[in-house]
């Protein structure tokens, strides 16, 4: 990475000023491979942002630095001005970071609600003792847990709330996963490649309901996507990583006419 | 499947309609109270077949506990036997003359009887069965959270291979403490491989009296289906519960429960140390039950004969799980006699019963190949057979071999 592109955000590190999440100098090394060397990025609040690149360029990785699945080799991450570096996944999403997986990971044998039921777990506080003797603090608990995953369910677009999850036609597990990351209340989220597999249809509904989550709610979209349709339309701010090296970022109108981005995805022959 | 089995389920389905889920519950609760008083109509000794019904009932509370680390937490624990032999010794200590010198001699009583039979004082520890049962839960539970621990890295094979080692050292921990534990002091805690004979006899804690099995086995029966129907209730009220949910999202995927924010440690840990606490629970029951504590009993075969009760009757479902653990003891029990007559007319020279676990292997082996999901499959094995998935198809069926750092600590 140049050392102009650093420095901007290494000053906006220090000062704080409105940024979501901040991640500074982020390294990912496995054995001898370099999957992500020193990206610096950052998320402000209510902005949807994208990171893009070619297969293997990384991405999937800096998200996992980012939730706690992967414990960066160098670099900090601080959200909402806590220090969030290596923290275990199950604390991040605490802190208010959620995510959805490229290759879907939902829980298969149980159904719509209750995959979203369990995106709720950190924020119920009903304890084992409780549970068993069903007090009316439980009982109040879950009942209105299952009405919010109805309510979540619903604002996705999914109708089958009763099915199970590996049993919903593909285009619907996309949006569950999406309701069961919305379940922990997040400030942050982050999407994995959402429109994978999805028609153009459903691809603009996804686009409109970042939209929505962003206007309504408040919260903030970090998106890896290869829809570049998608992404030109809904991004504040585009980063494109090669490499595992960040080689461009900024407006998506910039990002579109750089020539290392269209050398990375067309080839330096072009 | 053939038509004959589909239309077989949609009666059972229907029939199971035609009254509420407590309504069965009741019919069912009601049936098992009066048991022995059906049997005593139908034959003429029903004593063999109403101790193999009461040692049942001990092993159905050890299957369901089995059945919360395996069924519902996803964790392969093959060494379940180590919790029923510290559940078993608890109450060895606590209701025998197994430490003769404590108060000087005259032992300590609460709500036991405190003279013998003969008059004469009663030395060593006796407390209550009915306490005994829960300081045996609760110090098995610690138990499962200390063995659990170091195995939470673990998937798979590993953690069988751990839980395995686990069950068979704590047996012989057991034999060993003649003179302390791990050499720490000179108490007899277990009498080596003689064990701890004779155990106390249940007493209800506002007499003094004890129950008289095995001579009479009805009210020791009805202790025993207190105890199982006390356990039914703590699984379901947990099955349906935030920690239900967290246990199979973890099974289903640990990746995406921890970033679903589910603690991975504590939720497991949670997992071993309630079965854990069933398994003790049972333990101390059979102790007083069988009259002695020894480590005879706590073989690694025993962890596989629950571990079948599971898997033959449902996993992940508490009725399959209970209906396996029937099939299972009365099958050890009674159809392992019937076939010792077959090897003598082959010519052959040996005893069935010393090959149960073998006979054990093939039952499960058929099982796999006619019906995987075991006997009553849990709703959601059911529902995911009903809807008809074309795996091919989906996406998030590809085994996932990505090397998550899942930290757990």
């Amino acid at each position: 990475m140049t050392e102009q592109s650093t420095e901007p955000h290494d000053a906006a590190l220090d000062g704080g000023g409105g940024a979501l999440l901040e991640a500074a100098h982020i390294s990912k090394i496995f054995g001898g491979l370099v999957a992500v060397n020193d990206v610096t990025f950052r998320v402000p609040e209510k902005a949807i942002v994208s990171l893009i690149g070619p297969n293997g360029a990384g991405k999937t990785t800096f998200f996992n630095c980012l939730t706690g699945l992967y414990r960066p080799t160098t670099g900090r991450v601080v959200f909402d001005g806590a220090d969030i570096t290596a923290k275990r996944a199950d604390l991040v999403t605490r802190a208010g970071i959620a995510r959805t997986f490229q290759n879907i990971k939902l829980f298969r044998t149980m159904t719509s609600i209750e995959n979203v039921q369990v995106g709720m777990h950190a924020q119920l506080r009903s304890r084992v003792t409780g549970m068993v003797i069903r007090t009316p603090f439980v009982r109040r608990e879950e009942k209105a847990s299952y009405e919010r995953a109805r309510e979540l369910l619903r604002f996705v677009g999914l109708k089958r709330h009763n099915e199970l999850a590996m049993n919903l036609p593909y285009g619907d597990q996309r949006r569950l996963e999406i309701a069961r990351a919305l379940a922990s209340n997040p400030r942050l989220l982050l999407l994995d490649e959402p429109t994978a597999g999805m028609n153009p249809q459903e691809s603009e509904e996804l686009r409109r309901l970042m939209d929505t989550l962003r206007s309504e709610r408040g919260i903030s979209v970090l998106l890896i996507e290869h829809d570049m349709k998608v992404v030109m339309n809904v991004s504040d701010h585009i980063t494109v990583l090669d490499h595992g090296e960040k080689i461009a970022e900024g407006a998506p109108a910039e990002v579109r006419k750089n020539p290392r981005v269209i050398e990375a995805y067309l080839g330096s022959q072009a | 499947m053939s038509t004959a089995t589909a239309t077989l389920r949609t009666n059972a389905a229907g029939i199971r309609r035609l009254l509420p889920n407590w309504a069965w519950g009741l019919i069912f609760i009601g049936l098992a109270i009066l048991y022995p008083y059906i049997l005593d109509q139908l034959m003429a000794s029903p004593d063999d077949l109403l101790d193999a019904s009461i040692q049942t009932l001990g092993f159905m509370i050890m299957a369901l506990g089995l059945n919360i680390v395996v069924g519902f937490a996803g964790l392969l624990d093959l060494g379940y036997v180590a919790f029923y032999a510290i559940g078993a010794f608890v109450i060895g200590w606590l209701g025998s003359q197994q430490f003769p010198d404590v108060a000087g001699g005259k032992g300590i009583h609460i709500l036991t009887p405190v003279k013998s039979a003969f008059g004469s004082d009663v030395p060593g520890i006796h407390i209550n069965f009915f306490i005994v049962i829960f300081i045996a839960a609760g110090f098995t539970a610690i138990w499962g959270v200390i063995l659990g621990a170091p195995t939470l890295r673990l998937r798979g094979d590993y953690l069988a291979i751990v839980t395995l080692a686990f069950g068979e050292i704590v047996p012989r921990v057991f034999e060993n403490s003649t003179s302390g534990i791990f050499g720490i002091g000179h108490t007899d805690f277990s009498n080596g491989r003689q064990g701890i004979t004779p155990i106390d006899k249940i007493n209800l804690p506002w007499t003094t009296e004890t129950l008289r099995y095995p001579l009479e086995l009805k009210p020791v029966y009805y202790v025993g289906l207190f105890m199982v129907l006390l356990v039914i209730f703590f699984n379901i009220r947990l099955r349906d519960s935030r920690l239900g949910r967290a246990w199979i999202a973890v099974r289903e995927d640990e990746v995406a429960a921890a970033a679903m924010g589910v603690n991975l440690v504590r939720t497991k840990l949670w997992a071993y140390a309630i079965g854990a606490a069933l398994g003790g629970f049972a333990g101390a029951f059979l102790g007083t039950y069988n009259n002695t504590v020894n480590v005879d009993q706590f073989e690694f075969g025993f962890s596989v004969f629950i571990l079948c009760m599971v898997i033959i009757g449902g996993m992940g479902n508490i009725w399959g799980v209970m209906l396996g653990a029937v099939v299972l003891s009365m099958l050890n029990r009674y159809l392992l006699k019937e076939l010792n007559g077959i090897p003598d007319k082959l010519g052959l020279d040996f005893d069935v019963t010393s090959i149960n676990f073998g006979i054990f292997g093939f039952f499960l082996l058929v099982m796999m190949v006619l019906r995987p999901e075991g006997l009553l499959p849990s709703s959601r094995r059911k529902l995911e057979l009903h809807g008809e998935v074309d795996e091919s198809d989906h996406i998030g069926a590809e085994s996932d071999h990505e090397l998550y750092e899942v930290r757990q600590t």
